[in-house]
């Protein structure tokens, strides 16, 4: 870029600008490098001291509690987090899903869409633990099912939170279909509906396949709106409605706990949790990356 | 809609006129009922937290709960002022170190970074939204703390004399709980800012190169001006994101309900409240009414933070005469627990 400012035409660079551009140049670079201190930093500790923890032993049983001795595993809460988790995409999903498609196949122009989607990018914005407060009010303190807290409404305070992401991402991919797609369906007879199912779907589909990925791995990090509504208890139930134990909520009690075992079984289960995020989010990108190069190539 | 019309000239001449089968019927009204259910929701919600809350209201008064300096469970006295300020405090924190660099990583991603690079440390930096809430407190609290305390110290003795510093420097506090939230919002601002900065137009920028700009003058004259309104946005949705954080803060802040007097003191925030008590509080109706409360100030603030920063996006958009098309990155990094 310097070779187009510099010969003949124009004066050269005065010394104090050019150390002013190289100042401002290195100050951008430093924060970048700045904001990527506290990642390495993270997953350095998580693998320093929870990799440790990490054995058989630890995913296959249960949280003892006993103050003193074997203090047990995250088995409880591996099971917990993954059924939770599962019910609240199997909600979120096809709702999120169903508002985006209205937004772009039915409401396109209209006002109640151009609502909803502002509504929707403001619950994005809705701290975690409002929904969670809010399932507490209305399922938990009332009894709903004939218990107090669940594995259930767990679920339902999760989905809350991931509608929005699910919503939006799709959203995003669904307007992406070109239009022209949607005038031949129509244009060889095809029912509204039928266009939406067989073609509109399938072909955004992998970029819906993303959206949904990362608001699972959202979701599944998720402690504070399982505290009201799943708790935290010790031994293992696949039973949605009973209280159950989830692994952020496991990391949550354990960090506030004086024994260093307690502390050690924290890292170890956060260890796990962030493999598994991640996990989830690189396939996420990777399908992304894959279906925007297909995109490209057509 | 516009697709079936244009092509069919309003009058579908394939036999059946597909908008009045049955599947279709269903399939239209279904999801518009699913929407405006979505929309019903969030207006259930607000009215349901304030009818719980209401005890608490109607005991201390709105403004009373809001501005009252006393936050004492064993005598039943809930003003929340103490957490209203802790809120305000760590999220001005967080803003104050966490913008600048996610905005300058923005800046050299989009303007500086070789091609090879840009891809990975995009996908680097995006990664810190994967970290859960739950284990930045576990990594705040066993290894900032402990690390950070010596240098807290030091500034608190040494610059004694500005407002708000000095005295002892117990570990955890305002100033801990700031950066890990200010490393929280780094991914969103910065992700945010990307997108509004990938949207000024070429042209501008050749033409300040062209004048005999630098890079950075560049930078500064063609195209953070064109993107202000984007950034401040951004900035404004980590706002909203570092007010409603919880288990991150609660784990990291030292959970004293008063108003520290140094920014190293312990203190609480509205949402750290919610997440401690809310346990010894189920037998208590007022004790729980007035959590409610505190979770409906803090829905409150939020939503006004959120609306606004939207409105800043959209408004953004519109100036630019780019139809306000839906960011794909920000969505991402929904919610925040």
């Amino acid at each position: 870029m310097e070779a187009m400012s510099s010969p003949g035409l124009l004066a050269p660079l005065s010394a104090r600008r050019r150390r002013t551009d190289r100042a401002a140049r290195a100050l951008l670079g430093a924060g970048t490098i700045l904001a990527l201190v506290p990642l390495a930093l993270i997953l350095y500790y998580l693998l320093r001291k929870g990799l440790g923890a990490l054995d058989w032993h630890f995913l296959s049983s249960d949280p003892t509690g006993s103050y003193f001795g074997d203090q047990g595993g995250i088995h409880s809460a591996i099971v917990g987090s993954v059924e939770i988790v599962g019910l609240a995409a199997l909600i979120a999903l096809p709702v999120g899903i169903g508002v985006a498609l209205y937004l772009t196949e039915f409401g396109r122009g209209s006002r109640l869409a151009a609502g909803t989607r502002f509504f929707v990018d403001v619950m994005t914005g809705v701290p975690s633990i409002v929904f969670g407060l809010f399932i507490y009010i209305t399922m938990v303190l009332t009894g709903l099912g004939g218990s107090s807290f669940a594995g259930w409404k767990g679920s339902l305070a999760l989905a809350l939170l991931m509608l929005p992401i699910v919503t939006r991402s799709a959203e995003v991919v669904l307007l992406l279909v070109p239009n022209s797609l949607r005038e031949a369906a129509l244009a060889l007879g095809a029912p509204r509906w039928r266009v939406v199912l067989r073609v509109i779907l399938p072909t955004a589909l992998p970029g819906i396949v993303t959206g949904a990925l990362l608001s699972i791995a959202r979701a599944a990090g998720e402690t504070a709106p399982l505290l009201f509504t799943a708790t935290i208890v010790k031994g293992t139930t696949y039973d949605l409605g009973q209280r159950m134990n989830s692994l952020p909520a496991q990391i949550f009690d354990d960090v506030r706990q004086p024994q260093a075992s307690l502390v050690e079984r924290a890292w170890g289960t956060s260890l796990t949790l962030v493999l598994m995020i991640l996990a989830l989010t690189l396939i996420a990108r990777l399908i992304q990356r894959r279906s925007r190069s297909t995109q490209g190539a057509a | 809609m516009e697709a079936g019309t244009a092509i069919g000239g309003g009058r579908p001449c394939g036999g059946r006129p597909p908008l009045s089968s049955l599947p279709d019927r269903v399939l239209r009204y279904g999801l518009t009922g699913l929407a405006a259910a979505v929309l019903a929701l969030l207006g259930f919600f607000f009215i349901r937290l304030y009818i719980e809350a209401q005890p608490a209201f109607s005991r201390f008064g709105v403004f009373g709960f809001v501005l009252d300096n006393n936050w004492d469970v064993s005598r039943e006295i809930f003003g929340a002022l103490p957490l209203v300020f802790g809120t305000l405090m760590t999220a001005a924190t967080a803003l104050l170190i966490g913008v600048p660099i996610a905005v300058a990583t923005a800046l050299y991603l989009t303007e500086l970074c070789p091609k090879v690079l840009r891809g990975p440390l995009t996908v680097t930096v995006d990664l810190l939204a994967a970290v859960p809430s739950v284990v930045y407190g576990l990594w705040g609290f066993f290894f900032l703390i402990p690390k950070l305390r010596p240098a807290e110290q030091w500034f608190s003795d040494t610059f004694a004399f500005l407002p708000f510093v000095g005295g002892h420097v117990a570990g955890p506090g305002y100033f801990v709980a700031g950066l890990i939230l200010a490393i929280m919002i780094l991914p969103i601002v910065s992700a945010i800012s990307r997108e509004v900065l990938t949207t000024v137009p070429a042209d501008h920028k050749e033409a300040a190169l062209a004048l005999g700009a630098t890079r950075w003058e560049m930078i500064r004259l063609a195209v953070l001006p064109y993107a202000r309104r984007g950034i401040v946005g951004g900035a404004m949705l980590g706002l909203g994101r570092a007010i409603g954080e919880t288990i991150a803060v609660t784990i990291v802040i030292g959970n004293a309900p008063e108003i520290g007097h140094s920014i190293f003191d312990q203190g609480y925030t509205l949402a750290a409240v919610i997440a401690n008590e809310f346990g010894e509080a189920a037998a208590d109706p007022i004790h729980r009414a007035a959590l409610i409360a505190a979770g409906l100030v803090l829905f409150a603030l939020t939503l006004l933070v959120n609306v606004g920063a939207r409105l800043l996006i959209a408004r953004g958009e519109r100036e630019r005469g780019r139809p306000a098309a839906p960011g794909q990155t920000g969505e991402a990094f929904g919610g925040a627990g």
